[in-house]
């Protein structure tokens, strides 16, 4: 393995920063670190969660899209409404792929964009009785809607509109839920704020409204999946084996996820937690308010799924505990026969990873169960609580970068020259240019699902198609090569 | 005057969680922590103290409280 010790990776961030004027260095040297397992506490090492440099290439969102494209956005018997100009929803609309079953445009929303389009008018004279209006509007047009939320967008705080006053009038009205979410884009460093936006909306308008109704029949084994937005089918993926191993499944936040679900949630045992950043805020809130205890899992790659399962079951009975290693047992052919195939020809690969949320650590299990290292990683908008728990996965002296530039990123990419990149679609073509494999990870490259053990047959059929692909040979234009290099390449 | 969400970890020891500072930390140490009060100067993990009046009977936890920088 050709890794890096501490004084290389430190020498490397030293000459990145070099460029920089000496007080963008400075913030920027902050955010990025050689890791060092034996720190208990990031924040000694690294900084997260701050605003991004003006002049740098970051590649955050923002306050709208971690509400209305992360937390919001999935549940799909809502019709979300992008309170505002018709840009925000319509370019973001069905990008993130979070499946569903249901009639799109009958009782289920999730591709559609729904917007108040504001023009000049509503922003001089207020655009409160267009959201009345269109409240109305949308009951006639789609009356199988569970109900409404208005996702406002920059211009909505900034002329004040009353959207709670609306939206409390409409939900007398409507007898259904109207939740007004004020995730305007300005908020904040990064879409980290809207998830919490998004997380506390959810909390005062929709977790308490089934709380005297006790219609639901809950069993001792009632379990929910937070934090799993069904990119490609993950949650469905991850829902059979919590199935299988005896445990019901009464609600997914938010892939998949309908009103109701939500609102039962209050009624499970346990919540399941994989993406901790855009969803502990409310599993915080129910394990406070009705004694719900929540625990963070991880379903990618057999290794991290078994220790899982197993962390899972031990918070229930035998029959679960049986039920778990039924499951592992049952998946072990198919995960062997996957790693018999694909870890011979991605061994001993290098990957950089650059994406949010969760991802940067968890799949780093993923990784390994195929012999691969990954070298480098780094989230757009992490707080220093998922960096506390990154250090103790990444290896030693490997590069954690926190809200890189687009410039950093390549730089760091030239020197270290992994063999793999995972980040988003803005960074895809970039590093495919440079003649480096990419996949785009944060929906899969269009494939999917990832999480649990189907997915992983998928991930390792990915990233050898990926990696292995001959076109990488082919990026220099024959007569340039020099003679050695077509005589490697044949042989 | 952070306000701080106090819960058990997984490993049973009491964890101080304030939100708006990312800050999750065990707590070392509670000056009063007995069956008829719970508080006083708490010292967590990573040396940082702070104070808050002793609250009687204990709380139970996980809830949220409202602490003063010691």
């Amino acid at each position: 393995m050709t890794s890096m010790t501490r004084e290389e990776t430190e020498a490397l961030i030293q000459e990145v920063l070099e460029v920089y004027p000496e007080k963008s260095a400075k913030d920027r040297a902050k955010h990025l670190t050689a890791n060092d397992p034996a720190v208990e506490q990031s924040k000694k090492c690294i900084t997260s969660n701050r605003k991004s440099l003006p002049g740098v290439m970051t590649i955050r969102g923002c306050a709208y899209a971690g509400s209305k494209g992360v937390v919001w956005g999935p549940i799909k018997d809502m019709i979300h409404v992008s309170h505002g100009p018709v840009g925000c929803g319509q370019y973001s609309r069905a990008g993130r792929r979070n499946y569903y079953v249901g009639m799109t445009g009958v009782n289920t929303f999730g591709t559609m964009n729904f917007t108040s389009d504001f023009q000049e008018k509503d922003i001089v004279f207020g655009g409160d009785k267009k959201l009345d209006k269109l409240v109305d509007e949308i009951e006639q047009l789609f009356p199988l809607n569970k109900g409404v939320t208005v996702q406002s967008e920059c211009p909505i705080g900034l002329i004040g509109d009353d959207i709670e006053a609306v939206s409390k009038k409409k939900t007398k009205e409507k007898q259904k839920p109207v939740v007004p979410v004020r995730c305007e884009g300005f908020r904040g460093v990064s879409q980290s704020l809207g998830h919490h936006i998004a997380n506390d909306a959810v909390r005062d308008w929709v977790l308490h409204n089934r709380d005297n109704d006790n219609r639901f029949e809950s069993t001792p084994y009632d379990v929910t999946i937070i934090g799993d937005y069904n990119i490609g089918g993950d949650a469905w993926a991850s829902r059979t084996l919590l199935e299988e191993m005896g445990l019901r499944v009464i609600a997914q936040w938010s892939g998949d996820g309908t009103l109701a679900e939500m609102e039962n949630t209050p009624k499970a045992k346990l919540n399941l937690l994989h993406c901790y950043r855009s969803m502990n805020y409310i599993s915080r809130h129910m394990e406070e308010k009705y004694g719900i205890p929540w625990m963070e899992y991880n379903f990618f790659g057999p290794t991290k799924i078994e220790e899982s399962l197993r962390a899972i079951a031990a918070r229930f009975d035998d029959k679960i505990k049986e039920g778990a290693e039924r499951v592992i047992a049952k998946y072990k052919p198919l995960m062997e026969a996957t790693i018999a195939k694909y870890r011979p020809r991605l061994e001993g690969k290098k990957v950089m990873l650059y994406v949010g949320g969760l991802r940067p650590r968890h799949i780093i299990g993923a990784y390994e169960d195929l012999g691969m290292e990954v070298v480098g990683t780094g989230y757009e908008f992490a707080h220093n609580d998922d960096y506390d728990r990154t250090i103790k996965e990444m290896g030693d002296s490997t590069l954690i970068y926190d809200d890189v530039t687009g410039y950093e990123f390549e730089e760091f990419v030239k020197k270290i020259k992994p063999d793999l990149i995972g980040s988003g679609i803005k960074e895809k073509y970039i590093f495919q240019k440079m003649g480096i494999p990419f996949r785009q990870m944060h929906s899969w490259d269009y494939s999917g699902p990832y999480h649990g053990y189907d997915g992983f047959a998928i991930f390792a059929r990915d990233m050898d198609m990926t990696l292995n692909n001959p076109c990488w040979g082919k990026l220099q234009a024959p007569w340039k090569k020099t003679e050695s290099e077509s005589v490697t390449k044949a042989a | 005057m952070p306000k701080v969400m106090l819960r058990y970890s997984d490993k049973g020891k009491l964890l101080f969680y304030v939100a708006k500072k990312d800050q999750e930390d065990e707590i070392a140490k509670v000056e009063k922590d007995d069956e008829n009060a719970w508080g006083g100067e708490v010292e967590l993990t990573d040396g940082s103290k702070f104070y808050i009046d002793p609250i009687s009977p204990p709380p139970k936890f996980p809830t949220t409280l409202m602490f003063k920088k010691a």
